[in-house]
Parts: C-alpha cells; sequence; structure tokens
C-alpha cells in the first residue's frame, strides 16, 4: 500500500510543504507580542530569546530542553518523510549542544489513506531517533485532511554547556553545516521541474542529523549556534545578530548551495516563505550595492531541516571546517554592531 | 492575447501554468492573486528573456510576457 501512495504522491494531498508550510513570521511575532509576559526565574530561554528550544533550570546545575517542530510532507515517499521531519526536529536540540534523550510523535493523517503509510512515516523517524539515540515514548494523533509529522524533543543537559543564539562576539566566523537551497528545490519538485540528482542531494541533506555536526563542533570553542530552517539563512543570522548584540557580515561568495537550485530560483521556483521572511527581516539586512537578485532569493527562502549555524573563534573555526571533512563552510564573519544587523557582501 | 488564469493556484503552478503557455505563444497574459505568484512569475518571464511588467488588476495583479 505504502507503493500506491507513492504513486499517488504523499505532497499531492498538501498545500504548503516542510518548513515552508510555517505561518509567516511577521504574523505570528503579532499574536506572540499580544500575549500576557509570562515570566518564570527558572525559564532562562523562551519565546522571546527567539531560540531553537527553551531551556528550563532544574536547579542542579542540569537544564530541560524542549523543542516541537512537525510539518506537511515535501517528499512522497512516507518512510522518507519520517526520518526528514525527525532529523528536522532533533536538529533543535543540536542547535542548543545538546544530545536529544525522549521525543513525543505528533500526528496529523487522513482517515481515508491506508494506515500503512502512516507506519511507514512513524518507522522512518525511528529510524532517525534511534540513530540520535533518542526514545519515542508515546505521541499523539488526530485524524486531518492533510497528514503532517513531527516531534517534541527533550533533552537534560549542563547548564554551563547549553550554546544559544545570543554569544557571538566580534572577530568570530560564521559557518555553516548544510547547503542552501532546499526549499528552493522542494517547490520545483512539487512542479516536476526538480532534475534527479538535485532531488536526490536535497533529501539526503534534510535526512542527516546535525548530530555529526553537534559533535565535531564539542571539541571547539562555540560561542552561539542556531540551525538554518523556515526563517531563513538571513533571518537565523539575523536572530543570533540581534540576541549577540553584533553584526554577522556574510559573504556570498562562500555560501555552499546545492546544484541546480541557484537555476531554479532563477527560473521563479520559490517558496512563499521566501517573501514572508523579507517582509519580516528584511529591514535587518543591508546588501551591498547591485546584489544578485537569486542569490537574495535563496537566502530569505526557507530551508527544510538545515545545516548549524555556529559562531566560532578563527582559529577554531577553520580547524572544525578542516574536521568537518567538507561538510561545513566559513560563510562570514561577526563585526561589531553596525547600523543593521546582518550585512551580505558579494 | 492568450491570457492563462491563475487565480486561487499556489507555487510553483502559476509558474508550470506560464511554462507551459509560454511552449506554444511568444506571448501572454498571466493573472495571479498572490503576492509569491506575482513574484515567481515575473522572474520566469525574465529568466526566459521576455519583456515583462505587472499592473493591478481587480483584487489580483495581471502580468504582461512579451517577445
Amino acid at each position: 500500500m505504502a507503493d500506491d501512495m507513492e504513486r499517488t504522491g504523499l505532497t499531492s494531498l498538501v498545500r504548503s510543504s516542510g518548513c515552508n508550510a510555517k505561518l509567516p513570521p511577521g504574523d505570528l511575532h503579532r499574536v506572540l507580542s499580544e500575549l500576557p509576559p509570562f515570566h518564570s526565574e527558572a525559564l532562562i530561554a523562551g519565546y522571546e530569546s527567539a531560540d531553537d528550544a527553551f531551556v528550563y533550570d532544574l536547579g542542579d546545575g542540569r537544564v530541560l530542553i524542549e523543542t516541537v517542530d512537525f510539518f506537511p510532507p515535501m517528499v512522497d515517499d512516507p518512510f522518507l518523510f519520517g526520518e526528514i521531519a525527525a532529523a528536522n526536529a532533533l536538529s533543535d536540540i543540536y542547535a542548543m549542544g545538546a544530545e536529544p534523550s525522549v521525543a513525543l510523535s505528533i500526528a496529523c493523517f487522513p482517515s481515508c489513506l491506508d494506515l500503512d503509510v502512516l507506519k511507514s512515516i512513524m518507522l522512518g523517524a525511528r529510524s532517525k531517533t534511534d540513530e540520535a539515540g533518542c526514545a519515542i515514548a508515546g505521541g499523539h494523533t488526530i485524524s486531518d485532511r492533510e497528514p503532517k509529522f513531527g516531534l517534541a524533543v527533550t533533552a537534560v543537559y549542563d547548564k554551563d554547556k547549553v550554546w544559544t543564539n545570543g554569544g557571538a562576539i566580534s572577530g568570530d566566523s560564521i559557518i555553516l553545516t548544510k547547503r542552501l537551497g532546499v526549499g528552493v528545490l522542494m517547490t520545483a519538485s512539487k512542479g516536476g521541474e526538480c532534475p534527479e540528482d538535485a532531488y536526490d542531494d536535497a533529501v539526503s541533506s534534510m535526512r542527516t542529523l546535525n548530530r555529526h555536526a553537534r559533535n565535531t563542533a564539542m571539541r571547539y570553542s562555540v560561542h552561539a549556534a542556531t540551525d538554518v530552517t523556515g526563517f531563513s539563512l538571513l533571518g537565523h543570522s539575523a536572530e543570533m545578530a540581534e540576541a549577540s548584540g553584533c553584526t554577522i557580515e556574510i559573504d556570498s561568495s562562500f555560501l555552499p548551495v546545492h546544484r541546480s537550485a541557484y537555476d531554479l530560483a532563477a527560473f521563479g521556483f520559490l517558496p512563499e516563505g521566501r517573501y514572508t521572511n523579507e517582509d519580516y527581516i528584511g529591514s535587518k539586512v543591508s546588501f551591498s550595492e547591485g546584489f544578485d537578485q537569486t542569490l537574495k532569493d535563496l537566502m530569505f527562502s526557507p530551508e527544510t531541516s538545515g545545516g548549524l549555524l555556529l559562531s566560532m573563534p578563527k582559529d577554531d573555526a577553520e580547524n572544525y571546517v578542516r574536521s568537518m571533512e567538507g561538510n561545513a563552510w566559513i560563510i562570514g564573519r561577526v563585526i561589531d554592531r553596525a547600523s543593521l544587523p546582518v550585512a551580505v557582501i558579494m | 492575447m492568450v491570457e492563462i488564469d491563475a487565480r486561487g493556484r499556489s507555487c510553483p503552478e502559476p509558474v508550470i501554468m506560464a511554462k507551459r503557455a509560454l511552449k506554444e505563444n511568444e506571448e501572454i497574459d498571466v493573472l495571479v492573486d498572490n503576492r509569491a505568484s506575482l513574484e515567481n512569475v515575473q522572474r520566469y518571464g525574465r529568466a526566459m528573456k521576455k519583456q515583462v511588467s505587472a499592473k493591478e488588476e481587480g483584487t489580483g495583479w495581471r502580468i504582461e510576457i512579451r517577445r
């Protein structure tokens, strides 16, 4: 039955997919800012700090780190979708420098679909949580017209070892650990326009855990960290720069981009989130004069299960990139706060 | 003028509709009703080395793609 599903296509059931499905960030921010403020001494990081997960002080030198992430499918194969949804949810824990301990699954599933499809999604997720050494302890599934899947992930970790997005300092190098362009490639794929090799690259990138990137970074000094997902490279860079009180300067000539993604972006295969992201953070980013429109499009486009964005001292960054053997790139540097949080040069 | 009505469609469908229409016609108009489609269809037209302009029409836009 899973084969039948693959022919029909999980993605044919949904309007938007992956991290493209996020509510426009400006809209969400407006709602959250109108809620009564909540204050707890134990809550070290919450939604006010725009970090990847909340951090709750357990009072004994340890913290509880928790995050939730779920979305509609961007691939037709249910097992792959489960893998990608899990890798994406687990990434928020790695972006805090921690290791996931336990997770709950969240699923929405059309009652007319064969339950073997749901089973395949869950098996895919399970293969990734197994790889991560994380248990899925339960979950909740509701009937819905569009399928969606994700995880709420919990970690218990040493308080003084947590990475936040707020520690970048002038002189640091900025590192990215996955190529950009997955959002563009998945948009093209929805229209049947993504070349097979580029599609395979994107899928392989999305299902790769940020575990190795995190584990390798543990050997170096990490000043700030986050991961690149729905708010785009520029959105997450702006969050890091604002939390750190500095400016991040991205040199676009160093950006790693998936093959075919640039060309497809130039032909207008851009996810809707590319535009809502610019609405929200466009005023926080400066571009050098005559900046390439297509590169700008790629940098504003949502990524699904993207890489870690790390701020490290220059020497550590160079050693880290060397030890990552082609899976990490220095894309910029941290400078004293300039007029805007992010400056992109060519 | 061949007119493609892509209103009510979300990306990448309007781009695909424009692409198909441009295979058989040198010049087309595309009607869209959301900003992503407005931007993306114009990018497609320009990447195809066409003259592209857009104007508001009703609750959406008319994109004119010319040789």
